[in-house]
């Protein structure tokens, strides 16, 4: 299933990557490649197969439900690019 | 004394346990070692004054009496675990700036043995690579480089480096898909990658979450099982965190193998394979023999599939993985005139191309459509592949295998640089090992003729580390490997 | 019930088809994957752990006690509880996700298949079909006004549990989506599971439209209304939205699905934004999450901490107690008011207390403008004042005066009664003097009753009663006062 450029850009734009013009060639390209490669994997008779989603298949492991964590702002806002107020910052989000 | 930093970990808590030397003399020559050892850009944030407290502190403790496991061994951390109050950068352009507000419990369970932290290690971005190449810091040098410099691999390159340059007496690795153990082979030490769920990996920064582990990276068996001791151990705060004893793997070392069935797979020797380690491996096969072992012929039928299986299903959780970087709450962002923009733009400039190609990669076969024929297909061969081991298991205790198809390369070397399927290929023994959640150590078994350490892996059963560690002693003590 | 149909100017009958999507805020005290505080009205940011801004290396720890409202919920809507349930990643980029993906239910939600039955304004009672319920976690919120050009992000919602509750399309008009989210919200908050606060957006509701002209078998493209935030809206924004589908058909157009947003205001809905299409999400299952796995003695064990729910109360209150359906449904729907009903109740007539409750005693509430739980008047004395009428020592209307004393004072009626000399007089001697002096004192009207006049009964037992001050027994008098005059 080889992509084409638009194909690529739409990716790109859903991981909020910018694919730049003159790159575009060169990405998909290399993409397909890949793709083909990985595609090997349709030679494989799956039928009935489980998935396997992880090495761990125990059951999940709950916690009990204590606050622990809190009154702590200032740890959670100390790596912020753009701080104000004891809340994060961003150019206006519009709808 | 000199050759203080030459020292396994058990040779130096020897020396410490006796008081023949401090730990504060320890941490200062490797602190001088460090120095001297610049060109190999191993580290990528050093804190010897930090060290130096630490080393302070674990010296009361000897004379106290109060002393730890691990008490005064100095090591390096690869920069993706999250150091409290110690830059954290898993060498991206995009959290470059990072200061975690927390540890790590991999680093902290060592911290509490006593441990002292030197510094943070070099690595690919996000531990996606096999050469240390894509490092925003830039690529680690090979110490066993001669004319031309040689990479480390990777990802975990510059511990591996560390450890075999003698600056760091042990160092945290983690592998996702032989990214401990390919390492390890390149610059002649031995790494294990534990069980899956062995040690947590809260803190640490993730890169495929159903096949990340941490493990350790050391000059030798000995110091690996005791550094894996320390690391190791259920953590509630990871859900995937195994509910299992860890038992004391040193106990192990030296115990006898006459009996133990050792499996070689078919498989794992292509038409192709670089003759130099089919010879190695033929003569680890003579070793073991040796020593009583039993050898035993298995079959691995759906090692073909294991890098196809593998570079669908890392990238798939990398992108959701990586989708946290947007330049909001942490790291570097570059402003747009609005979200959209600002994400685009956060992102385009702070990933390096590697990073990139998978996340794009990652986000197309999860897409609708794609789903099923990709990832869905990729988690059924998995199956097969894990099945696969559990068939061979029930004929062998632990299998021997090379740890990579290949000696280390030159540093942007033209083939491996041509198409990222090359680089991919070196993946090639070591990647089913993750997909299946198995334990898999590497340790050193000679040089090529070219002067060059290969490696070899034993692979257990998971939890049973144990095993591997029996194996590798006796393998290690037949090779005796000449160290830096 | 009566049909709510739509007609177009051509005389054409269309359908309303509506589906909801509840999203109900988990009552716990932490949040679903992470051990910071659920609280509301915090300072900005003051309830976050590391997890909900997901720093890098933070991983999800699920709630226990989010799982257990969760099948709480379940079987409080009669639903089947899934013991196996599965995380996944819903994969999308805004600044209130902090990790760039939301942790959902996609493939197995927790909560399969249920059901609710919600009582109409006729009496027939409609079910309407839960398709399923699955458990996930809440955004931060973003805030605009501070700032011009800047927003400001606020994540101490982030991570706070969530139960998505999604129905069937079987709503057919808006007073039974009306009535479903009514009796949602009772079940809820006599679960405890949610607080059910529609305002606050601890309830907030997805209304899905579309019309179809009646006797057609499919369906026709749907919008999908976000985020309404009361039932009075939702019934609105459900009439606005089909009224507005019907007229672009009635004008031979055709319209996309999409997002709107019902504005109050205008009483219209508007567009928001293209419906996102589901390949965006890239759902797959969180490797950081291993299946849930529930055991039987697990949901035994919530079973039992179940409490009677609406249904259950209504049938009863119908069948043991004697309450009109009617009746019975409007106390159930608040857990309070039924609370205070059966204490009040309690070795009483149920059926007058009830019609007390609903009469004056709500009356009284809504004047004063408080909730039950703040009422002047307890329970308790509630069910002795009905017990005074129902022994003859007060008249209904004395009654009603002791009620009033009642509400400013907070007394017990019985001290009232007895502080006032309230007693109703039953001492037929006592009374007999009244109305034999009434007899005296008006001739005229004696003959007229004795020529025919026979309502002129109740002139006479209103004299007595005047006289008496309203504290005659009326039977007594009426007794009386027909012997002397038949």
């Amino acid at each position: 299933m080889a992509v084409d450029n638009e194909a690529v850009k739409q990716i790109a734009y859903l991981a909020r990557l910018g694919v730049e013009e003159d790159k575009l060639e060169e990405t998909q390209r290399e993409f397909n490649k890949i793709l083909a490669w990985v595609e090997e994997l349709g030679e494989v008779d799956t039928n009935g197969v489980e998935p396997m989603f992880s090495p761990h298949e125990e059951n999940i492991l709950l916690r009990n439900d204590e606050v622990v964590e809190g009154n702590q702002s200032d740890k959670i806002l100390a790596n912020a690019p753009e701080k104000e107020f004891g809340y994060f910052v961003v150019p206006k989000v519009v709808e | 004394m000199s050759n203080l930093t030459e020292l396994t970990i058990s040779e130096s808590l020897e020396k410490l346990r006796a008081k023949e030397i401090s730990p504060v003399e320890l941490t200062e020559a490797y602190i001088k070692k460090l120095e001297d050892n610049k060109k190999y850009n191993a580290y990528v944030t050093t804190v010897p004054e930090k060290a130096l407290e630490q080393a302070k502190e674990s010296e009361k403790r000897y004379m106290s009496g109060a002393n730890k496991p691990l008490d005064g061994i100095v090591l390096g951390i690869k920069d993706l675990f999250c150091t409290k109050d110690i830059r954290t950068t898993a060498c991206s352009k995009i959290i470059d700036n990072f200061v975690p507000q927390y540890e790590s419990t991999v680093t902290q369970n060592l911290l509490d043995d006593g441990a002292v932290f030197l510094g943070k290690l070099n690595l690919d971005e996000f531990a996606m690579g096999g050469s240390n190449e894509t490092s925003y810091f830039g690529p680690v040098v090979n110490p066993w480089s001669k004319d031309v410099k040689l990479v480390a691999g990777g990802s975990s390159g510059g511990s591996a480096a560390a450890v075999s340059a003698n600056m760091c007496a042990g160092a945290t690795g983690t592998d996702t898909g032989g990214s401990i153990r390919q390492p390890s082979a390149f610059c002649g030490v031995t790494g294990i990658k534990p069980t899956y769920g062995r040690c947590s990996r809260y803190g640490v920064i993730a890169f495929a979450s159903s096949l990340d582990q941490a493990g350790p990276i050391c000059k030798d068996v000995r110091d690996c099982a005791l550094m894996l001791n320390s690391m190791a151990g259920f953590d509630e705060k990871d859900a995937t965190s195994a509910r299992v004893d860890v038992p004391n793997f040193e106990s192990f070392l030296g115990q006898d193998i006459r009996g133990l069935k050792i499996g070689i797979p078919n498989e794992y020797r292509p038409d192709g394979l670089n003759e130099e380690i089919a010879n190695y491996w033929d003569k680890a096969i003579e070793m073991m023999k040796e020593k009583g072992a039993e050898i035993v012929n298995i079959s691995l039928p759906h090692t073909k599939y294991a890098l196809p299986c593998y570079y669908v299903i890392a990238p798939a959780e990398a992108s959701s993985n990586l989708a946290r970087y947007d330049g909001i709450r942490f790291g570097n962002r570059v402003n747009g005139k609005n979200m959209e923009e600002l994400h685009i733009n956060t992102r385009s400039s702070g990933f390096g191309k590697e990073v990139k190609r998978r996340i794009l990669v990652g986000t197309y076969v999860l897409s609708a459509g794609f789903y099923d024929a990709y990832y869905l297909k990729a988690q059924k061969v998995r199956r097969l592949i894990k099945n696969d081991f559990d068939e061979a298991f029930k004929k062998c205790d632990v299998i021997l295998t090379p740890t990579s198809p290949i000696e280390a390369f030159a540093i942007g070397d033209k083939k491996m640089n041509e198409s990222p399927i090359n680089m991919y290929l070196n993946d090639v023994f070591t990647v089913s090992v993750n997909l299946a959640g198995l334990p898999a150590l590497s340790l050193p078994i000679g040089l090529s003729k070219n002067g060059l350490p290969l490696g070899m892996q034993f692979i257990g059963k998971a939890f049973d580390e144990k095993t591997i560690f029996k194996a590798s002693y006796q393998l290690e003590k037949s090779v005796n490997f000449k160290r830096i | 019930m009566a049909e709510y149909i739509l007609e177009s100017a051509n005389g054409e009958k269309w359908e309303v088809i509506c589906g909801l999507e509840i999203h109900c805020q988990i009552i716990s005290k932490s949040k679903i994957f992470s051990s910071a505080s659920t609280k509301f009205g915090e300072d900005a940011n003051e309830c976050v752990s590391f997890v909900d801004v997901a720093m890098p290396g933070m991983l999800p720890v699920l709630n226990m006690e989010c799982v257990k409202q969760a099948v709480k919920t379940g079987l409080g809507l009669n639903a089947k509880i899934n013991k196996y349930s599965q995380f996944s990643r819903k994969n999308y980029f805004y600044p209130d996700l902090p990790q760039g993906y939301q942790i959902t239910q996609e493939k197995h939600p927790i909560i399969g298949e249920g059901k609710v039955f919600v009582d109409l304004s006729d009496g027939s009672v409609k079910e309407i079909g839960i398709e399923r319920i699955h458990i996930e976690q809440d955004t931060g919120k973003s805030i605009h006004d501070i700032d011009p050009s800047r927003s400001f992000i606020d994540y101490n919602r982030a991570g706070v549990g969530l139960m998505e509750i999604v129905t069937k399309p079987d709503f057919r008009s808006p007073e039974e989506a009306g009535g479903f989210l009514r009796k949602l919200r009772s079940i809820v908050r006599y679960l405890g599971t949610c607080d059910g606060n529609m305002d606050e957006g601890s309830l907030r509701c997805d209304a899905s439209v579309s019309i179809r002209k009646v006797g057609e078998t499919g369906f026709r493209p749907r919008c999908e209304i976000k985020n309404v935030n009361s039932v009075k809206f939702a019934m609105q924004a459900i009439e606005a939205e089909a009224k507005r589908q019907l007229e672009i058909y009635e004008n031979g157009g055709s319209f996309e699905q999409e997002s709107r947003q019902f504005d109050p205001t205008t009483g219209t809905t508007k567009y928001m934004r293209k419906k996102e299409y589901a390949h965006e999400y890239r759902q797959f299952p969180d490797p950081d999450l291993p299946p849930l796995v529930l055991t039987d003695e697990f949901i035994e064990e919530v079973r039992n901490e179940l409490v009677e729910l609406p249904d259950a109360k209504k049938k009863r209150y119908v069948e043991n107690m004697g309450l009109t359906a009617y009746d019975a449904s409007v106390i159930c729907e608040n857990k309070e008011v039924a609370e205070f009903f059966e204490e009040a109740s309690l070795g009483h007539d149920a059926k007058k207390v009830a019609n007390w409750l609903m009469g004056d005693f709500f009356a009284m509430l809504n004047k004063k403008g408080v909730d039950i739980k703040n009422s002047p008047v307890s329970a308790k004395n509630l069910g002795k004042l009905v017990e005074l009428i129902s022994k003859d020592v007060i008249s209904g209307k004395i009654a009603k005066d002791v009620f009033e004393i009642m509400v400013n004072t907070g007394d017990d009626p019985e001290k009232i009664v007895e502080e006032k000399g309230l007693k109703q007089v039953t001492d037929t001697s006592a009374i007999e003097a009244i109305v034999d002096e009434i007899i005296a004192n008006n001739p005229d009207n004696v003959a007229s009753y004795k020529a025919g006049k026979n309502n002129l009964l109740g002139w006479f037992v209103g004299q007595v009663m005047k006289q008496s001050q309203g504290k005659a027994n009326p039977g007594v008098v009426n007794k009386l006062l027909k012997e002397k005059l038949d």
